[in-house]
């Protein structure tokens, strides 16, 4: 199936997991990631289980802060 | 690395943080990134959620928003800004430990002396903080 993510069009496996496509992405210290499917935060609990669908937009977002 | 901002978006920054402190305040930047030159072409003020003088988290829904809009206005994600209001304008260890893109620039705003405001630019890699030639133009 083909979905978006970072505005990219990708073909993955169907029902594909957040966790697996962070793996599949590389995505880097996935712990400060944020992923968003179709604008709406995804829980870090759901992660292993939400299976993404066909035309989802995905977006991973990392952790910007800092201090003094 | 050189790196760009118009004297309005420099104004842009410095308004806000100075309207935020004691608080750190603190956004994005995006723009272009070609042949060793970063120009700023907008910057984004975000809401420091933390509401902190000694930190600064950027409202991940904020961030998404604005990277949307980066996207759809053909602008490529440069890095982030935030505002030192009683230190330097230097990377402090939080800093460095929480940059996690090595491809970014980090602009760090010191109001220290309030009337003569420091922007400067660093490049954090390997926890090691460089600052990068910064240019404020018209």
């Amino acid at each position: 199936m083909r979905i978006q993510v970072s505005g990219e069009t990708k073909e993955v496996k169907d029902g594909i997991t957040i966790s697996e496509l962070i793996q599949e992405e590389k995505v880097e210290t996935p712990e400060y990631v944020s992923v968003s499917v179709n604008e709406e935060f995804i829980q870090k609990s759901d992660f292993d289980t939400l299976s993404l669908k066909e035309g989802d937009r995905v977006e991973f977002l990392y952790f910007m802060g800092g201090g003094r | 690395m050189k790196v760009t901002i118009t004297k309005s978006d420099f104004d842009k920054i410095l308004v806000h943080a100075r309207k935020e402190a004691p608080l750190e305040a603190c956004g994005l930047i995006a723009g272009s990134d070609h042949d060793g030159i970063r120009e700023i072409q907008k910057v984004y003020l975000l809401t420091n959620v933390d509401h902190t003088s000694e930190h600064f988290s950027l409202d991940p829904k904020e961030q998404l928003s604005a990277v949307l809009d980066m996207r759809k206005s053909g602008l490529k994600p440069l890095g982030n800004w935030h505002s030192h209001p009683a230190s330097p304008s230097r990377s402090s260890q939080e800093d460095i430990r929480l940059a996690f893109d090595h491809t970014a620039s980090y602009l760090i705003l010191s109001l220290m002396d309030d009337a003569h405001p420091v922007l400067h630019s660093f490049h954090v890699e390997n926890g090691v903080s460089e600052q990068e030639e910064l240019v404020i133009v018209e």
